[in-house]
């Protein structure tokens, strides 16, 4: 730290103020706040505080706060790793991050998608990790054709190193320009928006984990890791079985894309394998409640691909399920990804519809012919179930009112 | 009339279903079932014929390339043109609508061919609209107050022989005091997603085209509630 410039400094001490001061004013985390100010007093922070050190950044639709943590637990071996582990996924939560751990010679990025060519110019990250692209609140998001052809352009010619999932046609697209990519076969669950070539439009023919376009040569590269089931393949062709404390298949997928990206830091999955069990939650998402003798756990899903790895790790059927749907502006403020999201899965279950949303929610509800009850908040949707288990799906601001509700400690 | 049978036709699920389009099949699906109306839906991908025996076709919205490459298709192949000539519904949103018109902008603001079944133009305005919509339908339709949200950057004029569907009262529409349009049995709309969720009457009025009479009376339910929330929560007191 005592190498960057007078002016660097004071903006690092003077964005550490604020965050703090945010912090005692019981405003989250403090992280945004502070790297708004020091970027303001300096717009090169970024750039300075990235230098001279390793670092990751990570990016998707979906996953990323989650592989974010993943990836820095399996690095804690190799020394400090900067990481913003609040989720502040833009430049500003960048700064805060780099700003808060001087020392560190590694740093795990969380990374916006529409941020990544911004980010990854400024700070010349050595691996760029890209996840899945699929249809999020287009209100705030932005289009993901579009998006990938962004990511396109800033890979080429830069000097960095990527890591994609090319289970996913629109990330490969969006990778396959880098000058290095190691090819990770990580599953890809939601496939509405991948049945058109990203290069020339035309069909994608697709079998298994397999696509190719029928009319121009994009086809799905050869992978290096595979992921099948609970196991993994390694590039040298041995066979792992993950060892996760996260639920469900997209946390296995975000696991292989984790080992594929510390390997490129010489950290063996062997090695990284117990690192990343240690994660059993993430900012409260897979952990479980008690209160009033029931089990209640909280699932975040913030659009359609998401409620999809959501139903995936849900108590089996009839296990009591409450969902919780707001649309501010984190959320979206337009809730027709309702109906791409296909709960006729809930049938048979006994439901429960609450948030600021609820009447949108039911008409959707009812229009799939799930039985379901209308409550006024979720704390009447968690007295009506009988003592025992509650799986509670909920969208941003819906999941964030009911963490604070049972506790912040969550 | 249980005995009736309607043919939805989707067209480029793949190209056109940005976000929750197929809510819009749902819906004419359930409403018709509802009356014991039987329906049957067929997805039609972009590499696929449009078949020309369709009841209702729904296009839904889409990013430029996808709404580009829809257009050239739908031009190639013919069928939607077909159909129209013979009377079918069609209702179209968002990138849907625009390109069933003459000309629509493309993802430099290029004028890109319709396919010219609406006399309609739609081009790049200078700010996207992104808002909850309301509009007073033309009183000829015989139908109330259609509630959405739109999420657009279109500004589109209309020619001679086509009608707007309504008079905006909240949000930007066609960008000109009016939302969508429509001429014939083809109505268009910036009303993203599936519009036909919150507007009932509108769900159907396209059954009653299809069907080619009158609808019996249905209770609108959880939807009917959401439409009167939605217009509350919009709506000055
Ligand atoms: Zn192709």
């Amino acid at each position: 730290m005592s190498d960057l410039p007078m002016r660097a400094q004071l903006a690092v001490a003077l964005g550490r103020t604020a965050s703090k001061m945010s912090r005692l004013a019981g405003r989250g985390d403090g992280s945004v706040i502070g790297g708004k100010i020091g970027l303001k007093l300096d717009p090169d922070l970024l750039t300075r505080l990235a230098a001279n050190r390793k670092l990751v950044l990570v990016s998707a639709t979906n996953g990323k706060t989650t592989t974010t943590r993943l990836i820095a637990s399996a690095m804690s071996g190799l020394g400090e790793v900067a990481t913003n582990a609040f989720g502040a996924n833009m430049p500003t939560g960048h700064v805060s991050a780099l700003a808060a751990a001087p020392a560190a010679k590694y740093g795990v990025l969380e990374c916006d998608e529409k941020y990544v060519p911004m980010v990854l110019r400024e700070t010349g990250a050595n691996v760029v990790l890209l996840m899945n692209l699929s249809r999020d609140q287009m209100d705030r998001a932005g289009e993901i054709w579009q998006l990938a052809g962004k990511w396109r352009k800033a890979l080429d010619g830069a000097d960095t190193h990527v890591v994609a999932n090319c289970d996913d046609p629109l990330v490969t697209w969006g990778a396959q320009t880098a000058k290095s990519v190691t090819w990770v076969s990580a599953g890809q669950h939601w496939r509405e928006d991948s049945w058109c070539c990203p290069e020339c439009g035309g069909p994608l023919d697709r079998e298994g984990t397999n696509w190719a376009c029928r009319q121009c040569s994009f086809a799905r590269p050869r992978p290096e890791w595979i992921l099948h089931g609970n196991r993994v393949t390694t590039p040298d062709g041995r066979v792992l079985d993950l060892q996760l404390n996260l639920p469900g298949r997209a946390n296995r997928s975000n696991g292989v894309m984790a080992l594929a990206v510390v390997a490129q830091f010489g950290v063996p999955p062997e090695v990284a394998m117990p690192l990343l069990g240690k994660v059993a939650s993430v900012a409260g998402r897979y952990t479980t409640v008690q209160y009033q003798g029931r089990d209640i756990r909280l699932l975040l899903a913030k659009n359609p691909a998401g409620w999809l790895e959501a139903f995936d790790v849900l108590d089996p059927a009839p296990g009591p399920v409450a969902l919780s749907i707001n649309a501010q502006g984190p959320d979206g403020r337009d809730t027709s990804w309702l109906w791409d999201v296909d709960y006729r899965i809930l049938k048979g279950r006994p439901v429960w519809a609450t948030g600021e949303r609820r009447i949108d929610l039911a008409a959707r509800l009812e229009a799939a012919e799930v039985d379901f009850r209308v409550v006024d908040d979720i704390e009447q949707a968690v007295l009506s179930v009988p003592p025992g288990k509650l799986d509670v799906i909920a969208n941003y601001t819906a999941f964030q009112d009911i963490r604070t509700r049972y506790g912040r400690a969550l | 009339m249980p005995s009736d049978r309607i043919k939805i036709v989707w067209i480029y699920p793949d190209l056109l279903s940005t976000y929750g389009d197929q809510g819009n099949c749902i819906v004419l699906e359930r409403r018709a079932a509802l009356r014991g109306i039987s329906t049957r839906t067929l997805h039609v991908r972009s590499d696929e014929a449009v078949p020309v025996d369709g009841d209702i076709y729904l296009l839904g919205g889409g990013e430029d390339r996808p709404q580009i490459l829809a257009a050239q298709r739908l031009r190639a192949d013919g069928g939607l043109a077909r159909a129209v000539e013979f009377g079918s519904a069609v209702f179209a949103v968002c990138a849907g609508y625009q390109l069933l018109g003459t000309e629509f902008g493309g993802e430099e603001g290029q004028p890109v061919q319709g396919l010219g079944l609406l006399n309609i133009r739609s081009g790049r305005g200078e700010k996207r609209a992104v808002g909850e919509i309301v509009g007073d339908v033309d009183p000829a339709l015989g139908i109330p107050r259609i509630t959405g949200f739109e999420n657009h950057q279109g500004i589109t004029h209309l020619g001679p022989g086509v009608r707007p569907l309504a008079k905006t009262v909240i949000g930007l529409g066609n960008g000109n005091g009016f939302e969508g349009c429509y001429q014939g049995h083809i109505v268009g709309t910036y009303m993203h997603g599936p519009a036909l969720v919150r507007n009932p009457a509108l769900a159907d009025l396209l059954l009653s085209w299809a069907v080619k009479g009158p609808l019996q009376p249905i209770n609108d339910s959880w939807a009917g509630k959401l439409r009167e929330e939605r217009l509350r929560a919009v709506l000055p007191a």
